[in-house]
């Protein structure tokens, strides 16, 4: 990347050095081109970290997707096109995890959004105390994933569990949480729930401070009920902030992993003894770390990418749908 | 390289595993120098889990012996983390240490793809006597089919079946570890004793026979004539006699619900041991320690240890390997052989509890004679080391760990969740075609 694109700019800064200077006009053209020269190195520093970590493994993975080849042989695979993609497509285990991807980000992303909502229209207003309960609610965010998933995964143990323990005491059956695959779902999505719906409730929040008062004074003047005031101010003048952390949930639900992974406790990365946790984030992992078939590993990272890029698109596209709607 | 640049090198590695890169190949000059066994010299080992060299005191010796030498290890908790990075070193060609610990797991990759890259045990000019120590199956696991050595053997993992006195004595189940050797001599034997303990009124409530169906079926598969693997090594589990064996036993295990239905390593697991949960687990010797420290002390005297159903089976054991990039090799490979002889596996028996791999350190009265006081004074030597004698060499495969938890994770299935036992090994046998293919 660096040497196709600082190619063309060296020779633009090269060039008036070589024409002789008659005139004023290239004189000037130089200042502009040096301070631009000036720019260029102080953006640089991104751009080369930016292209040894993000744009050359992206492109390196793609191009691993197109080879079978092992982990300690990572160069030395052999070439087979599309054959990864294909496997995949034919997979059982590929079909299965992007369901599980699919219904685990259902179950954690909208009570999630829905329950950020809820808290920020209630921090919103002037509570005793609100600094407090504000960072409170951050508190989850900034847990380790690891840690957070350990103590969840003990809590819902089968024959240890707390919860388990509780619905004993109160003369219900146990339940084998981890074995089951709705309740294996539903316990990770709430590890996922538990720790982001305080930092949605935040970004919530700042929204509804910017939303002019007027309009709910208006609105109140109608007669409108606070319930009212809440779903014809509050909500749609947080569309764009809706829709910002819709995309954002969604991209970390496509990629969920930390948490499945260790919901186990033995570090298997099977995602459950039937795959029923198993995310598409999991499969990779286990493709390429577990089995080492770093090919069809990089053709999952691919297929996830491709996902999330047509879930951000049609996103964008309902947006502006709905603005120009609006309008 | 300066020798100090290694060893920052080395510590270094341990920080960022996969990105570094920094210890170099070897340079050419230090290849063609002839080798002098007093030069100063450091050397790094870099390893994973428990070794216990360090523990054991084993590196002071040796540097005592040898005070040109200086020894650095890393370590790392996992072995499976461990070979991820041992893997990416291989393919970059460079970070290795100078001598590099292969576990059971990864040795036959190691085996079948990079002979090449470690240097080879069986040219040494005393190779025959050193093989003379080691039992054949351990030496032969680390060979290539032409005689390449690519480490020597340092534990081994023969198995013995652990019992709970208190549970049998309480389900009203002979406890004498003998007569319960003889009562399972078969597995067949073994579950009709589960059954018993299953039928029984007195058993304390909760309490099951077995931890987990995979205590039956990972001890089970290698006492067959093959395991995973055809005999060149291939993944090729579903025409064997050990995998048919232990299945048909596991499951039947697991059906009945004789098991726990814990999957081995999981915290239930390790919750389990402590609450009494299970009465029997199939326990190679390094499990000793493991069900020691999750007991704690309330458990001395509860524990027993009887000979395992079948006849021995191995489950672990690690080797020690000199990869030929590393700059000192020859004084690697003399530390390896150090550490791998008779004398010090004696010194890791009595000192770590970690069995020896080579048959003239079992045989030496100091192991052969052992009994452990927390296991009822069970003799953990003899017991272990009928065993080790009794280990068939199957032949072991890069992927047995990934299909050994196909296995053992569909089982599960069969005890927790109700499905039978045909349509889990249909189950497992595309999570192995998902292993081994693609």
């Amino acid at each position: 990347m660096t040497i196709a694109s600082s190619g063309p700019r060296e020779a633009l800064i090269a060039a008036p050095v070589v024409a002789p200077p008659t005139t004023t006009p290239p004189a000037r053209r130089r200042t502009r081109l040096t301070r631009n020269r000036w720019g260029y190195a102080y953006v640089a520093p991104f751009f080369l970290v930016f292209g040894c970590f993000s744009l050359f493994p992206f492109l390196y993975t793609a191009w691993v997707s197109l080879h079978e080849t092992s982990l300690s042989n990572i160069d030395g695979g052999t070439w087979v096109g599309l054959e990864n993609y294909r496997n995949l497509l034919q997979s059982e285990f590929f079909w299965n995890a992007a369901r599980n991807t699919l219904t685990i980000g259902i179950l954690a992303t909208v009570p999630q959004l829905c329950m950020a909502l809820g808290l920020a229209h209630l921090l919103n207003y002037k509570l005793r105390h609100r600094t407090f309960f504000r960072t409170v609610m951050l508190m989850p965010y900034a847990t380790s994933i690891a840690a957070a998933t350990l103590v969840f995964a003990q809590i819902f143990g089968r024959d240890y569990g707390l919860i388990n323990a509780v619905l004993e005491g109160v003369g219900l059956e146990r339940i084998d949480w981890e074995g089951g695959t709705w309740t294996s779902q539903l316990a990770i999505a709430t590890i996922v729930t538990w720790r982001w719906t305080g930092y949605n409730a935040l970004i919530y929040l700042a929204a509804m401070q910017s939303i002019p008062g007027e309009l709910y004074e208006a609105a109140e003047m109608d007669g409108a009920s606070r319930w009212r005031q809440f779903l014809h101010v509050t909500i749609p003048a947080l569309r764009p902030t809706i829709l910002f952390t819709v995309i954002v949930s969604t991209i970390g639900a496509v990629q969920l992993f930390g948490e499945p992974l260790l919901f186990s406790g033995n570090g298997t990365t099977n995602g459950g003894t039937s795959n029923q946790y198993q995310t598409l984030g999991l499969l990779m992992y286990q493709q390429g770390w577990s089995n080492f078939h770093i090919g069809q590993a990089a053709a999952t990272a691919w297929a996830m990418f491709l996902i999330i890029l047509v879930i951000v698109g049609a996103a964008a596209v309902v947006g502006r749908l709905r603005a120009r709607a609006d309008r | 390289m300066s020798l100090s640049g290694k060893g920052k090198a080395a510590s270094a590695a341990l920080a960022v595993a996969l990105l570094t890169g920094a210890c170099g190949g070897s340079a050419a000059s230090d290849d063609d120098a002839p080798y002098d066994p007093d030069a100063p010299v450091t050397l790094t080992v870099g390893l994973f889990g428990t070794f216990g060299f360090q523990e054991a005191g084993l590196y002071d010796e040796y540097m005592d012996l040898h005070p040109n030498v200086t020894i650095k290890e890393t370590s790392v908790e996992k072995s499976a983390d461990y070979y991820r990075a041992l893997q990416t070193r291989l393919a970059a060609g460079s970070g290795l240490e100078d001598v590099q610990g292969i576990e059971i797991g990864f040795v036959s990759d190691i085996v079948q793809n990079h002979a090449d890259a470690f240097a080879d045990f069986g040219q040494a000019e005393n190779a025959d006597e050193v093989r003379e120590t080691f039992y054949d199956w351990k030496y032969e696991q680390a060979m290539t089919e032409d005689g390449r050595v690519v480490g020597l053997g340092t534990d081994a993992g023969p198995q013995a079946m652990c019992f709970r006195r208190d549970l049998f004595e309480a389900a009203g189940l002979p406890t004498d570890r003998e007569e319960l050797g003889e009562l399972w001599s078969d597995w067949e034997g073994y579950l009709d004793v589960g059954r018993r303990y299953q039928d029984s009124p007195t058993k304390p409530a909760g309490s099951a026979f077995v931890d987990s169906p995979a205590s039956v079926f990972s001890a089970a598969v290698y006492q067959g004539e093959l395991a995973y693997n055809d005999e060149d090594g291939n993944p090729a589990p579903e025409s064997s006699d050990g995998v048919e064996n232990a299945w048909e036993h596991a499951s039947e295990a697991a059906a009945e619900d004789l098991t726990a239905g814990l999957s081995q390593f999981g915290d239930e697991w390790n919750s389990a041991f402590a609450n009494g949960a299970f009465a029997t687990i199939a326990c190679p010797a390094w499990m000793l320690g493991y069900i020691t420290s999750q007991v704690g002390e309330d458990g001395a005297g509860k524990w027993d240890i009887a000979p395992l159903p079948g006849q021995g089976g191995n489950w672990g054991g690690s080797w020690l390997g000199v990869p030929e990039s590393s700059d000192d090799k020859e004084a690697a490979m003399a530390l390896v052989e150090w550490l791998t002889a008779p004398e010090q596996q004696i010194k890791m028996f009595t000192r770590e509890a970690h069995f020896p791999s080579s048959s003239e350190a079992a045989e030496d009265p100091e192991v052969a004679d052992a009994t452990s006081e927390y296991f009822s004074g069970a003799p953990i030597g003899q017991i272990f080391g009928e065993s080790a004698e009794n280990i068939r060499r199957t032949p072991i495969g890069r992927y047995d760990t990934q299909i050994q938890e196909a296995f053992t994770t569909a089982l599960t299935n069969v005890a927790t969740q109700g499905v039978s036992p045909d349509e889990a090994f249909e189950d497992a046998m595309a999570s192995v075609e998902q292993v081994t293919g693609g």
